[in-house]
């Protein structure tokens, strides 16, 4: 396939235009990509449904 | 000793913050020890194997915290969890916006990001990182501890829709001058590169940068991507992109060996590249044959940067900053003041590719080493904790890091490791590395400082020297300061060198020269 | 089918939200509760949260059963109060399972008179009895008991003729006002019980009672700074009833508590109680008293909460904070939070605190599993023992238990497991 006949994916538009990021995890990870400048919002993130494996994943379905 | 115990039910705390909160409560005046963990099974089993055992310990649930401290002042325990709540409050974060709780929630606020970066729990990474690929979001994944089948069926459903999996367990990645995860601040330029090695990405971007050349995008793999379980799946993706990438001109491939069906399908490919490359397969004992210009094979992470420039710029590149005349002298000194008895070489890192690119120059020279991640064809340590006659550790892995950050950010294992070293008087070198760059310790050097003074300090009491041999690895863009980094270990007679296999082959040339 | 069901839930909790932001509740009248109540007969007691018997009752709500037994006359002496409610000759029911609603213990019996608020958007009724300091906390003195006698005999009659000069006052103006004058309608309903008695004191007068009953109710209601909490929560759940039973919705419909356990019902799972033990409420308490008298969290004013005031806007509230203990930004925290775990907010009970942002409405058990963010409620403390008055006030969450439950029964009975 020719690089002109591929058509742009995500990944190519990720490299061009730069990491947007929402960030699940380490405050601190968020912390270096506002340092750097880019894009970010932090998640405050928990475990779904408390840790409960079962319910996690009925909420997948539901929500 | 007296044990106290508090329980916050339903609260939950990412694990690195429960580390400073535990190092806080740690410094306590009359309190020797002081955990703070969520209480899942394998945190209780912990608290178990050191001692701590009690009902409400045993019937905390995952989503509860656990505070256990261990004291000599039975009042102070007790003060200290009456008030526990004040220590849990988090300092003001310098992120600037609203509270967000899930990845939807994050998307609504953010609705034109492209990349999800994922650094959670293992058991719970996988099923957001389907989240994020099914809103067509790339993917940064840190976390590790993720099942081999979650990472194909991700990576299956990534290849079908253009995206990219980094991960699991990728430390590093650079997207177009951004650091994700633990990255340099290296100049944007010509050489793309993909790793399955985070701190190989690291050493591989920053020796671009010190030969005056730039990086247009490092992409992680994750350390499974070319097993052939997943075989290649995300590396043959980003191979596919830097071919497509107009600031791309050359790229490199970084790597251990890959399994054997997904080597032989990755060098077909290679083979085909529309870019020149550079590819190495670090701890391999033989390449395989390249094929034409345009693949070309390096041994180390050094050769690698070296040809990379070269291929990018057309001009030769040397890294070696001190003259090997000088380097002989050194090692003609440190060798003439050391003990007769002293002969073992000791490496401790935080970069598991330091630890194996290490072992490899010491295979090359015919070299036995023991590690607790060993190479093929080294010895694997019977207690990871106690080193025997030359040895290489990796005090990044696993049964290292459990329930506590990585060394790269908390030193305090390394630290008692060098401590321990110091007192067995047939150690004659020590090999260490240091890590900068985004995410790391503010002062990585000054971490080990104290330890590193220490050892030395032991060694002359027993009437010998200890050599200590480091590389640095960063820019001079990084947070923090790569020549004061510097400065403070050749203040204490540290030989640092440019890069790791350099400190390595420096380290190796003293041993074998101590052999005759 | 994950698409569809999803798809299902959606709507039918659109469907929740659109009746509850389309309530028109009208204090139409104020009466005997066994004339007015649904079902509810001579020897029985209503009381607040799910469904508990004798045995297992706190201790505020034991002493408020014995409260009700001798104001209806029923036993004369404490021993033999208690010998009649263990005998299982009184029938014990939740207020919410008679379209009704009681503050703390919320005992309702025949001769309470309650307060009849009508929603003139579907034609359904809601009942709250009087908010007072004593009997509902649990505490069957004289005094306490005078207070009940009070308002059956002087100023609930009185509030009835009055409220006849007027034929009915529509509510929906008064909260919205009284949410922008910073009240959140739970444990400061100050403003709102102001507006009631100046809306009622013309009627009042209109009604020509005797004098001393005149002068003692409109004594009642400007002295009284809860009194609109009875309102409130009558409103609340005047505006809740018409979204149950809604096929795949998975609104809450009531969170109530009777100070053992700690109830809620979702509109898809109508007829079903979620509970688990109740929780225990954070807060400051008046002189004398301590955490270690504390009863858990109780009552069923819980359900204004579940409508989107009281705790959820303690943002706008800022005046409630000396009571429950809490700074004026974990206050807008709390307001923020909430709006992750509701379908929307409301179009007409604007907050100024919050930027004129609507109060959060119709909470969604899903979203309060995903994100493990319970509903905020602030509330009184009761004694952990009968016999005693108000002891404080503070903020509690829901246990979790209860939401987990209500989605893994959605689950079962929507055919997902």
């Amino acid at each position: 396939m020719s690089e002109q006949g591929k058509a742009k994916t995500a990944l190519d538009t990720l490299l061009q235009d730069g990491p947007t990021v929402i960030n699940l995890g380490l405050q601190e990870f968020a912390e270096a990509l506002q340092d750097q400048g880019a894009g970010v919002i932090h998640v405050d993130w928990r475990p779904p449904a408390g840790g409960d494996e079962e319910l996690a994943e009925l909420l997948g379905k539901l929500l | 000793m007296e044990r106290g115990y508090a329980i916050r039910k339903n609260r939950y705390f990412d694990s690195v913050f429960l580390m400073q909160v535990a190092q806080r409560l740690g410094e306590q005046p009359g309190i020797e020890q002081a955990l703070a963990l969520m209480g899942t099974e394998e945190n209780k089993r912990l608290l178990l194997t050191m001692g701590f055992e009690a009902p409400e310990v045993a019937t905390a649930g995952p989503n509860d915290l656990i505070v256990a401290l261990k004291g000599s002042d039975a009042s102070k325990l007790q003060e200290i969890l009456k008030d526990l709540d004040v220590w849990l409050v988090r300092k003001p974060s310098r992120l600037s916006q609203a509270i967000t709780h899930t990845l939807d929630q994050g998307l609504e606020a953010l609705p034109q990001a492209n990349l999800v970066s994922i650094s959670i729990p293992g058991q719970y990474a996988a099923r957001e990182a389907r989240r994020a690929l099914e809103r067509g979001l790339n993917v940064f994944f840190f976390s590790s501890n993720v099942a081999m089948e979650d990472e194909l069926a991700l990576k299956q459903y990534a290849w079908k829709h253009g995206l990219i999996v980094m991960g699991p367990d990728c430390g590093t990645a650079i997207i177009s001058g951004i650091g994700l995860g633990f990255a340099n601040a290296v100049r944007r330029g010509p050489i793309g590169v993909i790793g399955s090695m985070g701190t190989g990405l690291q050493e591989f971007t920053c020796l671009v940068h010190k030969a005056g050349s730039g990086i247009s995008h490092a992409i992680g793999t994750g350390s499974r991507d070319l097993s052939d379980e997943i075989s290649g799946l995300s590396t043959l993706t980003a191979l596919e992109a830097l071919e497509a990438d107009p600031q791309t001109a050359v790229i490199a491939l970084l790597s251990k060996p890959p399994g054997e069906k997904t080597l032989h399908k990755l060098l077909k490919r290679l083979n085909q590249s529309k870019k020149p490359l550079v590819a190495c397969f670090l701890g391999i004992r033989e390449y395989p044959r390249p094929g034409e210009d345009r693949f070309v094979t390096a041994r180390t992470l050094d050769e690698a940067a070296t040809l990379a420039v070269q291929l990018a710029t057309g001009e030769p590149v040397s890294f070696a900053a001190v003259d090997p005349q000088r380097l002989q002298l050194l090692i003609a000194e440190q060798r003439a003041a050391m003990a007769p008895e002293q002969r073992y070489l000791r490496g401790i890192f935080a970069g598991g590719t330091f630890c194996y690119e290490a072992q490899q120059l010491m295979r090359d020279a015919g070299l036995m080493v023991f590690s607790n991640a060993p190479l093929e064809g080294m010895c694997a340590l019977s207690d990871p904790w106690r080193s025997q006659a030359h040895t290489l550790v990796d005090m990044g892995a696993e049964m290292f890091t459990q329930g506590r950050p990585h060394p790269m950010i908390d030193a305090s294992l390394r630290r008692q490791r060098i401590l321990a070293e110091a007192e067995d008087p047939e150690v004659a070198v020590l090999l260490l590395d240091f890590i900068l760059g985004y995410n790391a310790s503010p002062s990585p050097v000054g971490d080990l400082l104290e330890a590193i003074r220490q050892a030395k300090l032991r060694a002359r009491q027993r009437g010998g020297f200890l050599s200590i041999v480091a590389s640095v690895c960063g820019t001079e863009e990084d947070p923090q300061d790569l020549d004061e980094q510097i400065k403070l270990l050749e203040e204490l007679g540290v030989v640092v060198l440019p890069s790791n296999a350099q400190a390595a082959l420096f380290a190796r040339t003293l041993v074998l020269e101590l052999l005759q | 089918m994950s698409g569809g069901i999803k798809k299902r839930i959606e709507e039918a909790n659109a469907e929740a939200f659109r009746r509850i932001v389309a309530a028109d509740p009208v204090l139409v009248d104020i009466a005997p509760a066994g004339e007015v109540i649904p079902g509810l007969k001579d020897k029985m007691i209503l009381h607040s949260g799910p469904p508990i018997d004798w045995r297992h009752m706190s201790g505020a709500q034991k002493g408020a059963c014995i409260g009700m037994v001798f104001f209806e006359g029923w036993a004369k002496t404490k021993e033999e109060a208690i010998e009649l409610l263990e005998s299982g000759a009184i029938a014990f029911a939740p207020n919410h399972h008679h379209q009704a609603v009681g503050p703390m213990a919320g005992t309702i019996t025949k001769s309470m008179w309650v307060f009849v608020v009508e929603n003139r958007a579907f034609g359904n009724r809601a009942f709250c009895r009087q908010v007072e300091g004593r009997q509902q906390f649990g505490d069957f003195s004289a005094e306490a008991l005078q207070g009940l006698v009070q308002w059956r005999d002087v100023w609930a009659p009185t509030l009835r003729a009055g409220l006849r000069q007027c034929g009915g006052l529509s509510l929906k103006p008064l909260i919205a006002r009284a949410l922008q004058m910073g009240d959140e309608l739970h444990n400061r309903p100050n403003a709102a019980s102001s507006l009631f008695a100046n809306a009622m004191a013309v009627p009042l007068i209109k009604a020509d009672p005797p004098k001393e009953a005149l002068i003692s109710t409109m004594g009642y209601l400007s002295g009284n700074e809860f009194l609109f909490l009875a309102l409130s929560m009558a409103a609340a759940k005047a505006t809740i009833d018409p979204a149950r039973g809604i096929e795949y919705s998975t609104v809450v419909t009531a969170m109530a508590r009777n100070g053992t356990e700690f109830g809620i019902q979702v509109s898809g799972l109508e007829g079903e109680w979620f509970t688990a033990p109740a929780p225990p409420v954070k807060g400051l308490f008046l002189p004398g008293y301590s955490e270690q008298d504390a009863g858990l969290d109780i009552g069923d004013s819980a359900i204004t909460e579940t409508v989107g005031w009281g705790g959820f806007v303690l943002g706008g509230a800022p005046g409630i904070l000396s009571l429950v203990g809490g700074t004026p930004e974990e206050a807008l925290a709390y307001s923020r939070e909430m709006r992750q775990i509701t379908v929307a907010t409301s179009p007409d009970y604007l907050i100024p605190a919050l930027g004129f942002v609507g109060t959060a409405v119709g909470i969604d058990i899903r979203k309060v599993v995903q994100t493990n963010i319970l509903p905020i409620i602030d509330t009184a403390i009761a004694h952990k023992d009968p016999g005693h008055p108000k002891i404080g006030a503070g903020l509690a969450r829901p246990p979790l238990e209860c939401f987990k439950k209500a989605l893994l029964r959605f689950a079962e009975r929507y055919g997902l497991k």
